[in-house]
């Protein structure tokens, strides 16, 4: 026993410097995994105050830039509005009764809720994004994000105010798209590189690509709506080995520059994975 | 100024220079990532223990990584390099005659050829892990040496210009 302590008190630095290495090692495990624990939830909350102050002042610099997006934002969204197509009236309005129910009974499914960015990162390997709008304001975990000219990542953690937003720039995201031409899908990941660009991979060698192309989000992501940009066909590999092509994108939204959002909640979100995870477990 | 306040300073300093100018860098190449922000580590003072040293390290790192999301990514190298300051620094100076007079680590108080070397190697080490982690997770083998390599070249200079920008006064340390 007494030599146990002998040797704890040589190498104590050592042994320190062990668990210190060791700890910080089960950390990283950890947190690239899950992104729950209460630690870091409640840090965020702090170091969301400090990213805060930096973001406000530095937006003045960028305020040029940020306006000329949000006014081509504003007339793409003003084009696509009802009023401005015109429809041969042929219906025939029958007044029922007094109440407001849409007789198609159309239910709203996604609802935008829009968000600052207050933190971002493009540099690391796994990248995130920290927004000013928390489970306080409606957000939960696994909503999408879109930015002003394209999508920019999900939600993986909130907090009351400040929600982390894991960017496509982040070797886990992995998004539902598919190419608007022929509707092929496939799914969008990043291989760590480049933050201008994006791979589409599992696209089948079937689909005529050409570059240039626009890629969308496809039908079958849970959490994102359909038909939303994602970036243009930059390169074309085709794999000898299998049958799919792996497509390489360029980014519509530009992750250095991102400084408004739009969180999508989708109300089915929670009945649809449950779903799909239900029927996985059989 | 005390030691004390004037590390806490360089501590905040420091961690603002690596988090708000040096990340926000928009990337030259994908290899190149300015790091500045492990020289607070090698600034600190010589008759610091070295178990304390290491917590303050691990401390450092933390503080980082919180602000970054990769919790541990930055306290792994930061604590080595820690461990391995005490080591290198009985090697490159005489024992008796510098810890004695001077306060910390500095080209005045090591002299040019020491100091290049106690930065240079640290920072190798510090890139290495650093990146070795990052590597663990991705897995491309010259993408690992390029980014040591061309890292390791980018803070070198980064240090250097800091040492040129920032001529640290050598105090004798005194028995106040």
């Amino acid at each position: 026993m007494k030599n146990i302590f002998l040797f704890i008190r040589q190498y104590f630095v050592f042994l320190s410097f062990l668990l210190l290495e060791a700890v910080s090692i089960v950390m990283l495990t950890q947190t690239s995994k899950t992104h729950e624990t209460y630690f870091f939830s409640a840090a965020n909350q702090v170091t969301g105050v400090v990213n805060d102050r930096y973001s406000q002042f530095r937006s003045y610099f960028t305020l040029q830039a940020t306006n000329k997006e949000l006014a081509a934002e504003n007339s793409r969204l003003r084009n696509a509005l009802g009023m401005n197509f015109q429809t041969p009236d042929s219906t025939v309005k029958q007044k029922i009764d007094s109440s407001f129910r849409d007789s198609l009974g159309q239910t709203r499914k996604f609802t935008y809720l829009p968000a600052r960015v207050v933190g971002n990162s493009y540099t690391l390997p796994n990248n995130y994004l920290t927004i000013e709008r928390g489970s306080a304001q409606g957000i939960s975990k696994g909503m999408a994000v879109m930015g002003p000219s394209g999508i920019v990542g999900v939600v993986v953690e909130t907090s009351p105010d400040y929600s982390k937003v894991m960017s496509l720039l982040h070797r886990n995201s992995k998004v539902s798209a598919m190419l608007k031409k022929n509707n092929q899908t496939g799914s969008i990941e990043w291989d760590g590189s480049d933050a201008h660009f994006l791979v589409l991979r599992n696209v089948s060698k079937s689909a005529k690509v050409a570059k240039g192309d626009t890629v969308l989000t496809s039908t079958y992501s849970a959490n994102f709506p359909s038909h939303l940009m994602v970036g243009t066909v930059a390169a074309i590999q085709a794999d000898p080995s299998s049958n799919f092509y792996t497509l390489k994108i360029k980014t519509a939204t530009n992750f250095f520059t991102v400084q408004w959002v739009d969180v999508i909640a989708n109300k089915n979100y929670g009945a649809q994975t449950e779903l799909e995870n239900s029927s996985k477990n059989q | 100024m005390s030691t004390l306040v004037k590390n806490i300073f360089r501590f905040v300093l420091f961690l603002a220079l690596q988090i708000y100018v040096l990340n926000q860098v928009p990337p030259l190449h994908r290899f190149v990532v300015p790091y500045l922000y492990f020289l607070f580590i090698l600034w600190l003072p010589f008759n610091l223990p070295r178990f304390p040293l290491l917590l303050i390290a691990f401390l450092y790192g933390l503080c980082l990584d919180e602000f970054t999301g990769t919790l541990g990514l930055h306290a792994a190298p930061c604590v080595l390099l820690a461990y391995l300051r005490p080591f290198l620094l009985s090697l490159l100076i005489p024992q008796e005659s510098t810890e004695q007079s001077y306060a910390e680590p500095s080209i005045t108080s090591m002299g040019w050829a020491p100091y290049a070397l106690y930065v240079g190697l640290l920072t190798f080490c510090h890139h290495f892990l650093l990146v070795f982690l990052e590597w663990l997770q991705f897995g491309d083998f010259l993408y690992f040496l390029g980014k040591v390599a061309a890292s390791t070249g980018i803070s070198l200079l980064l240090v250097f210009l800091t040492e040129m920008l920032f001529n640290r006064k050598a105090k004798y340390r005194t028995n106040q």
